[in-house]
């Protein structure tokens, strides 16, 4: 047999092995793979979508929130981590090629590459959701904040003010940590009538500050829960391609979760200006 | 795209393991068989099996509501507890059974076989699918275990984040039902741009096939907005993080704005397969080529897009701006011009036909009727000053059922009789069929008519006690409910009754030229060994009835077996 | 037949098969509208049924005859029924809008009460500062309502008026009306709000012009015409108290009023206070500083809501509600209340 020849009978198993039984071709069989994760990554963007729309909501109603309280997120962090992204997407997609050039170790190499920057992604959240704890950066009833340094030299009165300030400035009547029967009587819109003596707020210190940080976390958690799953998505792919299961006519699995790991990616690159970088 | 030697690989067992002469039923039997299966028919039929018993917990909370409201005071519940009703009433019958019954139990069946495929493009997805289905559906059986939920099944906050009872798993399993219905989107987007065999194109699809592509669109684009909505609602109750209730900071407006977002696109999930099943139905059953088969197609389109911009329909009361007002009325008018087309298409269709009032008829006509005045009634909640006037009221109430249930579940009714042959093999009694379906028709009117009436005479909804001079509406409005409950014992009695004793169906009882009618009843596990080569699906000019067999079969068919079976 | 007659009245009528009474200029305008579509939607539900009976008859099956020939698709035919229900709905658009935008915009000038809506019940607060249960209205003078929400989502709706507006807490929302109807109107919330929900009732009362303003001067004094107890207990209404306090021993969201003068009280904590005149005082001005052992501290302050003399017409009250109390000798002040609470009961 010829090299050609044995090339074709080669890729004839590998074909039969992996092509489902109510698929024709691979070819139908692949274009439905890949079909199928734009679509789902289409729904992953309208699910994000949502916590977008209530951020422009927000950031449009009450922009002094925003300004207020993003200087407390690190800018050099949140920096690192973009760059920290940005490299796992590349490997992830030098991945894709090598798996379609069946070039196995690099492949192998780049998914855990791809991993490693991911833990790294991850870790340096840890750090920043750490400090956000011990200073009582929260959302909701949980933003007490505490024990603040400054942050950026230029802002030095206003942050000193911040840690100054008693523990617990909530305007609230008694307000259990559960839900009580009856909720208090809310506090006046912005701007309209009725002072709430109850509601002192040290100077500079928009009220409702609180959201900005439930805003933040919802937003980082959701998409540090999407990288978690991509994370495990690339692991089982790693495991199969240790296995020899992929090669230049079968690496679709591998194609699907590069797609999705950009996805990821390029979310992070939207939350990241809207959230570390706002003027 | 593909080579011209397009063929399946050459296999008899089907992927349950019957043999190539067994029906998709046969094969291996047990339990484990079936909760396992990838056989898009199997999983069908265990949709078709969940919904149906959604629909009968829905239903007795409905009955327990209507019984209630007998009295303009207190009947046979307390206040909380008719609260918690009138939401689970609502929340079962939305999520657990009218979103996925259509698509997921007769698309699943019915969609690859129409096509000419084997298959879903992702069998494995779909099984994931219907087990989010049964664990979405867990989760709200565990709220309602728990003492259920009284928000009402729009959960507005900040109700639902200060009160409310089991919100958070109720909310939920929701959350897991819109993970089913995106998966069954996805494999159904997939399988008609992808699992097509050649001479499949677009516009030879049957109609059925492109409502469920119009509904899969809308199930992938808002669903999952729905579940990020009934996720903030989560953190919101546990969190506070001051989204949508005002007492930290949030805007119960928003939560309407994101929750509307996905309700009013999922209503077009609930009529859009509907409206596919009429077009066969009403082709089928007057024996005549579908009428603007373009229009219709497109028609469905056009609802599903348009739908999306219209929820502000629901909020024309809540403080949204006069613009906002206005932008979305104008453009809730706009979608109802796609579904009138249909309509009109639907009537000419039966015009100089030969129409035979078999039971999936019988169905098509109450639908064509109730929907009728279902839609219209959509209108008066779309003119701005009237709908300030309506809003919240039984009119909203009625108009909703018309279209729910005097819309979708007729037809609903109505594919279940036209594929209970094709699905089960077995004819059911055509007589009782029809008086089921009169029974229904008379006691629904008499349920819900009074109810526009009450709504317009200024009853607001939602009320456990009532001003007397609303009773005699409830009375009439409860009696109906009554005689609408007559009539589905009925059809459960013969329906389950010919699972045993009813006739063997024939390949094609009806005449149907659509795909699933060239296999067998039940059809076998691979639906075919060749797709039929794929023509017009509603040319019935070469469809004969042979007494024989008690169906139709092509004219130039010598044997009575469909084409592609053994002999 | 009169039933039957009844169903055929004509858009003109004031009340109908369809719609309640007309109360108020905007109803006409939203009854017109209504009735544009409503005749318009029979035309086509009769026109399609109608035919679909006629097709059925008409064409149905005969042995061995089979459809007859016809063409599948006529654009002409397409494009016709679809534009005639594009200009109908045009129509039906616009009308809605204009009516719409009236109904947004209250004159200028207009009379203005503040609605405070909670569960389950309504106050109405007039620019005198007289608050009552009920909604005064005078006849045939627009007036605006500014209305909040203590708590959850209602809804103001007086079907006679076409009028209903969403209130919506955290902020204020308006609406408007021009009552044409002498009496009394239902009004009803019209968003969920929990339990009593639907006995969320009040009533607006429309007084012809002159009567209006003796009205509202009477209501206003009630605390200097009525003893000191009577206005208490008109307060412990309209003030929200009995939604949490019972007169009756029962414990609800909070302690009950019957024999709580001049009896100890246990509070979180053990401590144990008499309640005499300065506790109620101090209770209803500042709640959280005693708590009665065993109930929630969630009560509202009265601060800014009720004045000295108020506060001590509530006291005087409760004061009546115990068994530790007698009443003084005829000659002075204070008195029993004249009546228990009403069936009123939120």
């Amino acid at each position: 047999m010829s090299e050609s020849q044995s090339q074709q009978s080669r890729d004839d198993r590998v074909h039969a092995e992996h092509l489902a039984h109510h698929f024709a071709t691979p070819t139908q069989q692949r274009e439905s793979g890949k079909l199928g994760m734009w679509l789902f990554l289409a729904t992953e963007v309208l699910l994000f979508g949502g916590l977008f729309c209530a951020y422009a909501v927000f950031r449009a109603n009450h922009p002094e929130i925003f300004v207020y309280a993003h200087r407390y997120l690190d800018k050099t962090l949140g920096g690192v981590n973009t760059i920290i992204l940005i490299c796992s997407s590349l490997t992830m997609a030098w991945g894709v090629h090598a798996a379609q050039r069946g070039q196995q170790r690099r492949l192998v190499a780049m998914l855990a590459l791809t991993l490693v920057f991911a833990c790294g992604f991850l870790g340096i959240k840890y750090v920043e959701y750490e400090h956000k704890w011990k200073h009582g950066l929260l959302w909701g009833k949980r933003f007490q904040p505490t024990g603040l340094h400054e942050q950026s030299p230029d802002q030095s009165a206003e942050v000193h003010s911040l840690a100054a300030e008693p523990a617990d400035a909530r305007p609230s009547v008694a307000m259990s940590e559960g839900r009580s029967a009856i909720p208090p009587p809310a506090p006046g819109p912005a701007g309209l009538a009725d002072a709430d003596e109850q509601t002192e707020y040290p100077p500079g210190r928009p009220p409702n500050v609180h959201i900005f940080f439930g805003v933040y976390f919802l937003m980082t958690g959701l998409h540090g829960l999407h990288v978690i799953g991509g994370m495990i998505a690339i692991a089982w792919i790693l495991v199969l391609s240790t296995r020899g299961r992929f090669s230049g006519a079968y690496f679709t699995p591998v194609d699907l979760v590069g797609l999705y790991w950009h996805l990821v990616d390029m979310i992070w690159i939207y939350l990241f200006p809207l959230l570390y970088l706002i003027h | 795209m593909t080579t011209s030697s397009l063929t399946y690989p050459d296999r008899i067992d089907g992927p349950d393991g019957a043999r190539g002469d067994e029906s998709y039923l046969g094969g291996r039997h047990g339990l484990r068989s079936w909760l396992l299966t990838l056989d898009h028919k199997r999983i069908g039929v265990m949709y078709l099996i969940s919904t149906l018993t959604a629909f009968l917990l829905g239903g007795v909370f409905a009955v327990l509501i209507r019984t209630e409201l007998l009295t303009p005071q207190r009947t046979i519940m307390s206040a909380d507890s008719y609260n918690t009703v009138f939401t689970l009433h609502g929340a079962i019958m939305i999520f657990l059974f009218i979103i996925p019954s259509v698509p997921a139990a007769f698309g699943n069946f019915v969609l690859p076989i129409m096509l000419g495929a084997k298959d879903v493009a992702f069998p494995r997805l779909n099984l994931t699918s219907y087990y989010f289905y049964v664990f979405g559906a867990l989760f709200a059986l565990f709220a309602i275990a728990l003492g259920g939920v009284d928000t009402g099944w729009t959960f507005y906050t900040p109700y639902s984040t200060a009160f409310g009872g089991q919100v958070i798993p109720m909310v939920f399993g929701v959350v897991i039902l819109g993970f089913s219905s995106i998966f069954t989107g996805i494999n159904f987007i997939v399988t008609i741009h992808k699992l097509r065999p050649p001479g499949m194109t677009w516009f030879r699809m049957p109609l059925f096939l492109w409502a469920l592509y119009a509904t899969s669109i809308i199930q992938v684009l808002a669903t999952p907005v729905l579940g990020i909505t009934l996720l903030l609602l989560i953190a919101e109750r546990v969190l506070g993080v001051g989204i949508f209730d005002p007492q930290f900071g949030g805007d119960p407006v928003l939560f309407q704005h994101f929750f509307w977002f996905y309700s009013h696109p999922a209503v077009y999930i609930m009529i859009l397969p509907a409206m596919g099943i009429m077009s066969e139905l009403v082709s089928v059953f007057s024996r005549k080529h579908i009428f603007g088969y373009k229009f219709i197609a497109y028609s469905s389109i056009a609802i599903a897009v348009i739908g999306f911009f219209v929820w502000g329909h629901h909020m024309f009361t809540s403080g949204q701006s006069s613009v906002a007002n206005a932008i979305f009325s104008a453009l809730t008018f706009a979608v109802a011009i796609p579904s009138a087309i249909k309509v009109f298409n639907w009537l000419a269709t039966m015009y100089k036909g030969s129409i035979v009032l078999h039971t999936p008829m019988c169905y098509a006509l109450s639908f064509l009727t109730l929907f009728a005045i279902g839609g219209m009634t959509g209108l008066f909640l779309g003119t701005l000053n009237v709908d300030i006037h309506l809003h919240d009221t039984y009119f909203v109430v009625a108009h909703f059922h018309y279209v729910m249930m005097g819309g979708v579940v007729m037809v609903f009714l109505g594919g279940l009789h036209y594929w209970w042959p094709k699905m089960f093999g077995r004819m059911y009694s055509e007589t009782w069929g029809r008086i089921a379906c009169l029974i229904l028709f008379v006691g629904f009117n008499t349920t819900f008519f009074p109810q526009f009436v009450m709504g317009s005479q200024g009853m607001p909804r939602r009320y456990f006690n009532y001003v007397a001079q609303y009773k005699p509406y409830h009375e009439l409005s409860t009696i109906g409910s009554y005689i609408m409950a007559v009539g589905f014992v009925i059809i459960a009695v013969y329906l389950l009754h010919s699972l045993f004793r009813g006739r063997r169906a024939p390949a094609n009882p009806w005449g149907g030229g659509t795909m699933e009618w060239q296999c067998a009843s039940p059809p076998p596990p691979e639906n075919f060994d060749q797709p039929p080569p794929a023509g017009d699906p509603y040319d019935f000019t070469d469809l004969v009835y042979d007494p024989q067999i008690e169906g139709y079969r092509r004219a130039d068919t010598p044997d009575h077996q469909p084409a592609g079976r053994p002999a | 037949m009169n039933r039957i007659l009844f169903v055929l009245t004509p858009m003109t009528a004031d009340r109908s098969f369809w719609m309640p009474a007309r109360g108020s200029t905007g109803a006409e305008g939203v009854d017109r509208t209504f009735y544009f579509v409503f005749w318009v939607s029979v035309f086509f539900f009769a026109l399609i049924v109608g035919l679909m009976v006629f097709f059925v008859i008409r064409y149905r099956r005969r042995e061995g005859v089979g459809p007859q020939a016809s063409a599948s698709q006529n654009l002409p035919l397409e494009l016709t029924w679809a534009g005639i229900p594009v200009i109908l709905v045009f129509v039906m658009f616009y009308m809605g809008m204009k009516g719409m935008v009236d109904l947004a915009t209250p004159p200028a000038g207009a009379y203005e009460i503040k609605v405070l809506a909670k569960r389950w019940s309504w106050l109405f607060e007039y620019p005198n500062g007289h608050v009552d249960e009920d909604l005064h209205v005078p006849l045939d003078v627009p007036v605006q309502l500014l209305m909040r929400s203590e708590d959850v989502i209602h809804s103001f709706y007086v079907p006679t008026f076409r009028v209903k507006q969403d209130i919506v807490p955290g902020r204020y929302t308006k609406t408007w009306f021009r009552a044409t109807k002498e009496g009394e109107h239902l009004l009803l919330c019209a968003e969920y709000c929990g339990t009593a929900h639907s006995d969320m009732i009040a009533r607006v009362i429309v007084h012809p012009s002159g009567e209006y303003q003796r009205w509202l001067e009477n209501a206003a004094n009630f605390v200097s015409r009525m003893s000191p107890a009577d206005a208490g207990q008109r307060l412990y209404k309209v003030q929200g108290c009995a939604q949490c306090h019972s007169v009756d021993g029962k414990s609800g969201i909070g302690p009950s009023f019957r024999n709580v003068y001049g009896y100890e009280r246990v509070m979180a904590g053990g401590a144990k206070v008499l309640a005499d005149e300065n506790y109620l005082r101090e209770s209803m001005l500042n709640p959280n500083a005693k708590v009665v052992a065993g109930f929630d501290a969630i009560m509202p302050t009265a601060q800014g809501r009720m004045d000295e003399e108020q506060i001590l017409a509530v006291i005087e009250y409760i004061k009546t509600l115990s068994d530790r109390w007698t009443p003084s000798a005829p000659e002075t002040t204070s008195q029993p209340a004249t009546s228990q609470v009403s069936d009123k009961r939120p």
